[in-house]
């Protein structure tokens, strides 16, 4: 289990990262915290010739919140998202899905960009994102666009990402007045990741939702937002029977994945019931 | 280990892409990994003066300076070259163990900057400039640390095997977590697996050795 010889390079900043990725082409990857590139170079499934390693360069790790909008660098890891405090307080959706991400050792190396670049269909951060309808900023040689986290997530392993592109932040409006989140997650016993995965964000009023965000990962190749499960629940009284009413529409129109571990059938059950809770779940805490 | 013999093929180009059959061996789709990695590949030997300009290092040899155990030490790797086979092989710090290999088991926790981290999946070249700790700088003088003292009062070994990694990962926790409750625990040191079954031990040696430390 050695990875194949490469070159190494550590970029000192965003531009000489571009300048490197545009250089040196489907030659080169990016280093972040190597968590999925490093187990996969080892196997050789990957096999790059350059590795940029972007995981130093400084002014992608922050996480701040501007003008009503919440911004995360790339870089940022998992730990520090679940550590921090801004995020327990203005979208605690975060931290807390950041709990469940694999184990300490993980949360510790592993980032945000990384995580949502490499597009695990099991992984959990794109649920998150697309809950919070998000928005991810990819600089690249031509400058900088944002793509709608419904719009990134194309494929299995595939994102909207192109050649010489960097994903630079994840960014997203403040979660205002009364905001009930939730993440649920059936971990898959042995990796961690998720079999299925639901993340809520909802905005109540009155007892009414008045938005409602729902991004669910594991069940299909790529995460996707359950945008039957917001149409039931817009506007409508959060009741129980409401929830079960919305949490039907879990993966309509949806492939399911089948493994060894679940079949199709099985992951579409666990996605009604789990977005059932995850929605339970988010309006007990709407305060 | 470092001077595997790579077959070399110079029509073959190595593909920096994974596709989707060969990524179901490591995502979180399917766990069960057939361990049956193709074992091609071929490496573009560049003029090594060239890279040092651009900053670009290896695919051979090159100076790599370790900050381990409040030492720098030094040894010539290639880029390829994990924390983990650099401190068995080159600097004789076997503590760490090497099992998966793939960021899994956590027989291979080491600390840097005071966090776990799994030294297999970390590269040497990238952990410069970063503070490692080891199982090595545990004891003193020849006596134990008291959460290694806590494992041994505990029946928290059997083998063994696990044991230099799980007590680095207990070590980092209690550092963030002095008053751990029993689902702390539980969830801050979930990334190490124990063939033996000693988890029950283990517990039992974290908080004995947290109350240890707030008597002393
Ligand atoms: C034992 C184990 C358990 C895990 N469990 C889970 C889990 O339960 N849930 C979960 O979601 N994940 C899990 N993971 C995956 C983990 O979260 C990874 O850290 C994450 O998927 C990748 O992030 P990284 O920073 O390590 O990226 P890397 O491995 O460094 O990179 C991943 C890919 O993205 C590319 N890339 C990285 N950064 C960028 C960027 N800024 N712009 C463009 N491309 C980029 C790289 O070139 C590479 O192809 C687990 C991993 C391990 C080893
Ligand atoms: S050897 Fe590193 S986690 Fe298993
Ligand atoms: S004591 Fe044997 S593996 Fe843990």
């Amino acid at each position: 289990m050695i990875p194949t010889q490469f070159e190494y390079v550590a970029a000192k900043s965003l531009d000489e990262a571009l300048s490197l990725l545009g250089k040196h082409k489907d030659d080169a990857k990016l280093l972040a915290g190597g968590h999925s590139l490093i187990p996969a170079m080892k196997l050789r499934l990957a096999q790059p010739q350059v590795l940029i390693d972007i995981s130093r360069i400084k002014d992608l790790s922050y996480i701040r919140e501007e003008k009503g909008q919440v911004r995360i660098g790339s870089m940022t890891t998992h730990y520090q998202i679940e550590s921090s405090d801004l995020l327990r307080r203005i979208c605690p959706l975060l931290p807390e899905t950041a709990t469940h991400l694999g184990d300490v050792q993980v949360r510790n190396k592993g980032t945000i960009g990384g995580s949502l670049a490499h597009s695990d269909p099991a992984a959990d951060w794109p649920a998150a994102v697309l809950a919070l309808d998000a928005e991810i900023v990819v600089a690249g040689p031509k400058g900088e666009r944002a793509i709608k986290a419904d719009k990134f997530f194309v494929d299995l392993l595939t994102t909207a990402l192109e050649q010489g592109e960097i994903l630079r932040e994840v960014r997203f409006n403040t979660p205002q007045g009364t905001v009930g989140q939730s993440y649920v997650k059936v971990r898959h016993p042995a990796s961690g990741f998720a079999v299925v995965g639901v993340a809520v964000n909802l905005s109540v009023n009155g007892g009414k939702c008045q938005s409602a965000g729902v991004g669910i990962t594991g069940v299909a190749p790529k995460a996707y937002r359950a945008s039957g499960v917001e149409k039931a629940l817009q506007g409508n009284a959060l009741d129980a029977k409401t929830l079960s009413v919305a949490a039907a529409h879990a993966s309509d129109g949806v492939d399911a994945n089948t493994d060894l571990f679940a079949s199709g059938e099985y992951r579409r059950h666990l996605a009604e019931v789990y977005t059932r809770r995850a929605l339970g779940t988010a309006v007990s805490r709407a305060k | 280990m470092d001077d595997l013999p790579e077959k070399k093929d110079p029509k073959r180009k190595p593909k920096s892409g994974m596709s989707r059959r060969n990524f179901l061996k490591i995502s979180g789709v399917s766990a069960v990994a057939p361990f049956a990695a193709p074992l091609i590949a071929a490496t573009s030997v560049l003029e090594v003066e060239a890279q040092a300009a651009t900053g670009m290092q290896g695919p051979g040899k090159v100076p790599v300076t370790l900050n381990v155990n409040g030492k720098n030490l030094n040894a010539q790797l290639e880029p390829r070259v994990t924390l983990l086979d650099a401190l068995r092989d080159q600097f004789e710090l076997t503590g760490a163990k090497r099992v998966c290999d793939r960021g899994t088991c956590g027989a291979c926790t080491v600390h840097l900057d005071g966090k776990a981290v799994y030294s297999c999946s970390v590269l040497a070249i990238d952990a410069q400039g970063h503070q490692i700790t080891t199982i090595e700088s545990l004891s003193q003088d020849g006596k134990l640390h008291p959460l290694q003292q806590a494992f041994v009062d505990n029946d928290a070994q059997q083998c063994g095997f696990c044991t230099p990694g799980f007590v680095m990962a207990c070590k980092a926790f209690l550092d963030h977590h002095p008053n751990p409750t029993m689902e702390q625990i539980k969830h801050g040191v979930s990334g190490n697996f124990c063939r033996c079954g000693t988890y029950a031990g283990i517990r039992a040696a974290l908080m004995q050795a947290a109350k240890t430390a707030k008597g002393a």
